[in-house]
């Protein structure tokens, strides 16, 4: 067996590195682009000097100029500084599915086979990425039981609008669009099942937890009604509870013509377990880049794959990829579809990373990503359940959790003082990364949530857990100093002066900086 | 599954010994022990109808880089599209940085463990800045379209208006994302252009205007190819009647084209895959915004904004989110629209590219680029039956009219694969008024081998 190795000496790295424009020398630069040949330049002249007056750019760029290996040195020094899911132990992000991104996929995507193609090519060019998209498709079906995909979504909540939007256009078409106005949700689904369809146009009603933590079913039932268009609910919520009513929900929101959105951004513990559809959902998605393995980048890119049954198909945004038997191809007839949300057919990196991930797990490894993925949760909430200073939301109900826990460290506040932020700080300073406390409002006071997926081994659950457990001690020892944390990370504790509140402080550039702050 | 079970490298747990002493560890048989939880009318129980695996990195590589033999690159070829993917050369310097490990498996943490990625990414919305010269750019969105729309609905919040004004020249493609997302709080109203110069018609853009518009937006250059040389007069036409005026730009051409805060635009938004990303079939998407640095403006952002701020350590440059509270993350339907995962990434790359590139690349690079299309131009208005139907100069993309040669965009695209040259854009459905013409684009990959190249084979096709 490994070692649990907690990581007591750690130091991040800390270059106290320079704004960028403060390596700048007027005259140096990075890199030269390719000159135009003589014939060229004979032939057209100086073009840029005979522009129109009123085309012509006449102020000074204020880029900075900087030789190539500086310019590298500073994005390596910045790299250094950020704190990626492959090189940490970052089953910390609850509700993001951290994991482990593999090598082949990008060097897959970097093949010019892949990178070199343009995305307004004819379709008999680019056959082989019509096939992944085809492929792909067929994937996110088997997993979720809906009939027709689309993967034109940027993100997860991109799908979520989509979906808004789809549910507009159904009642459009049935004439119901100006009385149904109204979305139901959970306060336990993430954000943007609130959020993307308030930007369609829905009033949101937003539904609260039974005191077993799982959505009231009573309260659902007692908001639906003929205003309703649909409801968005994630399922397992956020706290990580599997919700047993899910299909009389559906059935509910049936009866009253509604239609039903399941948010299946973490999908990652039912694959192979539980779908949309047994479930009775007419529209599901899927974060791609959480459950099929392809890297969150810092935030994206990314894609929402959107799945429906088949009698909302013909909303979906244009085009679809199709095959005929013999060539894939674009289906852009469908008259009554939304439109489009993303231009092309989707975040194609995102795609053929997910299909390569997906051609090494298979139907069977998928569905023990899942199995493995419950079980370290429950692993960790066993070793957990045993320290002081920290508990769960909703312990004694007696439900098994599914892939994640929203911790709460509550008891330790009540007994220090010091809270979920100021453990997020000092638990850096350990090597962990900066953990997902909970979406705001917080629901459960001084959260933190945890979903250690199949990426991880024991060694790190239980390193993760030995952290929790230092850090609480060291809060009660001296709360005072720990509230200094960290000290070992990248950047030291924030100050609260208004940097980042005050317009006459605030500085989105390096010109509002030096123009705000004396420089 | 094959014959043998294999311990899979990316879940370490399911090694029989390691699993057995986690589950004994919570007294449980098997995960069935969890999975109890749900009812069994909500459970599946077939086996997924998904293709076996490969399990074995170099046969998935294999098969994977099989499908994909069956595209024709750009590297193989000569590629001339554009129009919103660009065929840019890509700097070793930015794959390198782009693939890195750190910035590419990040995601949500905040500076304290995320401290480069916030410098990065303020980095790249700074140097935005400098090219739209527009004090306040945001983290990256989805795309150049999606900008547009997210804009116009920030437009509307400040001005407490409800129609959007947009050039007609705009890609039929970007309209119908801009309409979606406009739905149902705003009306969007097209502006006619001239025929040809691709430019707004500012006699209908006067009679369009009224007190209930929000924005102008068009676009510098226009999506067929124009330069808009009355820039400065549509944003002074929309500042009279209370609108804002929205520029759509692509950033590469800001070292040689004016920059939109210049000529006094209020909003700034573009695509930053032409600034180090690879088309990667328009994978290598990201939008950007750009506004001024005023409350009205910033307030109205539903994207994560970057900012600097002291920390506890004198003289170190922390950083943080600038307005939380705007954010659907902070206030759920309250927010701003809505934001989440875009494409971060991309703006690191952006980022990367443009510290590389500073004011004397983009200055030579654009430089380049608007000689080698009016080269292009020039030679190709030789070739009998062809036409440029569109006058002035471009950058990168332009219209080129075969309607004389008596054969269509797609044959013609078509025989050009004889030749490795993968055809400009057939725009004959997009603008049926410019009947069989295409979109070419020509940036600093080409040389004049290859536009010869392209030269002889369009004479020769365009003969028979």
């Amino acid at each position: 067996m490994a070692i649990v190795k907690v990581r007591d000496n750690f130091q991040q790295a800390r270059w106290n590195e320079p704004l960028i424009y403060e390596l700048s020398t007027s005259g140096l630069r990075g890199i030269i682009p390719p000159p135009v040949e003589e014939e060229i330049d004979s032939e057209a002249g100086d073009v840029f000097t005979a522009l129109p007056d009123a085309v012509r750019r006449k102020s000074e760029l204020g880029l900075p100029e900087i030789a190539q290996k500086q310019v590298l040195q500073h994005f390596l020094h910045l790299s250094q500084e950020t704190s990626g899911a492959n090189l940490n132990n970052d089953m910390v992000e609850g509700t993001c599915t951290m994991k482990y991104n593999p090598r082949l996929c990008e060097k897959l995507a970097l093949e010019p086979d892949f990178a070199d193609i343009h995305p307004d090519q004819d379709p008999d060019t680019v056959q082989g990425m019509l096939k992944i998209y085809y492929e792909f498709e067929k994937v996110v079906k088997a997993v979720s039981g809906m009939d027709k995909f689309s993967l034109q979504p940027g993100g997860g909540n991109h799908a979520v609008y989509t979906a808004a939007s789809i549910a507009r256009a159904y009642f459009e078409e049935k004439g119901e669009a100006e009385q149904r106005n109204e979305i139901i949700t959970t306060i336990f689904s993430h954000p943007c099942d609130a959020a993307a369809p308030a930007t369609a146009g829905y009033k949101v009603i937003t539904v609260y937890p039974d005191e077993h933590g799982m959505p009231d079913l009573e309260a659902i039932k007692a908001a639906a009604n003929e205003h309703t268009a649909c409801i968005f609910m994630t399922n397992p919520e956020d706290i990580g509870i599997y919700n047993i009513h899910a299909d009389e929900i559906v059935e509910a929101l049936h009866a009253v013509g509604a239609l039903c959105f399941y948010d299946q951004a973490n999908a990652n513990a039912f694959l192979g377990i539980a779908r949309a559809r047994e479930a009775g959902f007419d529209m599901c998605h899927f974060n791609v880049h959480k459950t099929f393995g392809t890297p969150h980048g810092g935030e994206g890119p990314a894609c929402g794959a959107l799945g429906v049954r088949d009698y909302l198909a013909k909303y979906l945004p244009v085009p679809t990829v199709e095959f005929d038997g013999d060539k894939y191809y674009f289906d852009y007839d469908k008259p009554d579809s939304i439109g489009k949300v993303r231009e092309y057919i989707g975040q194609s990196a995102v795609v053929l990373k997910a299909y390569a991930w997906c051609k090494m797990m298979g139907p069977d490894y998928l569905k023990e990503c899942a199995e493995i993925s419950v079980i370290n949760n429950n692993y960790m909430l066993n070793i957990m359940e045993k320290l002081n200073g920290v508990t769960h939301a909703f312990r004694d109900n007696g439900i098994v959790r599914q892939e994640q826990i929203r911790y709460s460290f509550e008891p330790l506040t009540e007994e220090c003082g010091v809270g979920s932020d100021d453990m997020n700080r000092r638990m850096g300073d350990y090597g962990i990364p900066w953990f997902w406390a909970s979406h705001y409002p917080w629901v459960i006071p001084e959260p933190m949530t945890i979903e250690p997926c199949e990426s991880y081994t024991k060694e790190e659950i239980e390193e993760f857990c030995k952290v929790v457990e230092i850090c609480m001690e060291e809060a009660r020892k001296d709360p005072d100093k720990f509230k200094e944390a960290p000290f070992n990370t990248a950047m030291h504790k924030r100050l609260e002066n208004g940097d980042l509140d005050d317009p006459e402080k605030w500085a989105l550039s390096w010109k509002a900086y030096c123009r705000k702050h004396s420089k | 599954m094959g014959e043998k079970k294999y311990v899979h490298p990316y879940i370490p747990n399911s090694e029989p010994a390691v699993k057995r002493s986690m589950l004994d560890a919570i007294g449980m048989e098997s995960a069935e022990g969890i999975y109890k939880e749900i009812p069994d009318r909500l459970r599946y129980h077939e086996r997924m109808d998904i293709a076996e695996p490969i399990i074995d990195e170099y046969g998935c590589e294999r098969h994977v880089r099989k499908i994909m033999s069956e595209n024709m690159n750009a590297r193989d070829n000569i590629c001339f599209l554009g129009g919103g993917t660009w065929n840019h050369y890509v700097p070793a310097v930015v794959e390198t940085v782009m693939e890195r490990d750190e910035f590419l498996s990040a995601y949500v943490g905040d500076a304290y463990t995320d401290h480069g990625k916030f410098q990065a990414l303020w980095e790249s919305s700074s140097m935005l800045s400098d090219l739209t010269m527009l004090e306040a750019t945001c983290t990256p969105c989805y795309d150049w379209a999606n900008a547009i729309a997210v804009a116009c609905r920030m437009a509307a919040r400040t001005t407490q208006k409800t129609e959007i004004l947009v050039a007609g020249s705009i890609a039929p493609d970007r309209l119908k994302i801009v309409r979606n997302y406009c739905k149902p709080e705003l009306k969007v109203t097209l502006v006619d252009y001239d025929k040809k110069t691709s430019l707004l018609n500012v006699e209908d853009l006067k009679a369009k205007l009224n007190d209930n518009v929000a924005t102008v937006y068009f676009e510098n250059p226009t999506y067929l190819g124009g330069l808009e040389v009355k820039a400065k007069e549509i944003v002074e036409l929309a500042h009279e009647t209370g609108a804002t005026a929205m520029v759509g730009v692509d950033p590469t051409s800001l070292g040689v084209l004016e920059a939109p805060g210049a000529y006094g635009a209020d909003y700034a938004v573009g695509e930053l895959q032409p600034l180090g990303l690879h088309m990667s079939y328009g994978g290598g998407l990201g939008g950007f915004i750009s506004t001024k640095d005023e409350e009205k403006f910033i307030a109205e952002f539903p994207s994560l904004l970057f900012g600097v701020c002291e920390t506890s350590q004198k003289g170190e440059y922390g950083f943080g989110e600038v307005a939380y509270e705007r954010t659907s993350y902070a206030q759920r339907e309250k927010g701003k629209d809505f934001i989440g995962t875009t494409a971060a990434l991309h703006g690191v790359a952006a980022a990367v590219y443009m510290a590389l590139m500073g004011p004397q690349g983009f200055k030579e690079l654009g430089e380049g680029i608007l000689q080698r299309v009016a080269y292009t131009k020039a030679e190709l208005a030789k070739i009998p039956g062809i036409k440029i139907p569109i006058s002035g100069y471009s950058y990168c993309d332009f219209i080129v009219d075969f309607n004389d040669t008596g054969k269509t965009v797609k044959e013609i695209n078509k025989k050009l694969l004889d030749y490795k040259i993968l055809g400009g854009k057939d725009i004959s459905e997009e603008f049926p008024e410019y009947g069989q013409s295409a979109m070419y684009s020509v940036t600093e990959v080409h040389t004049v081998e290859d536009l010869k190249t392209l030269f002889k084979a369009l004479s020769e096709i365009c003969a028979k």
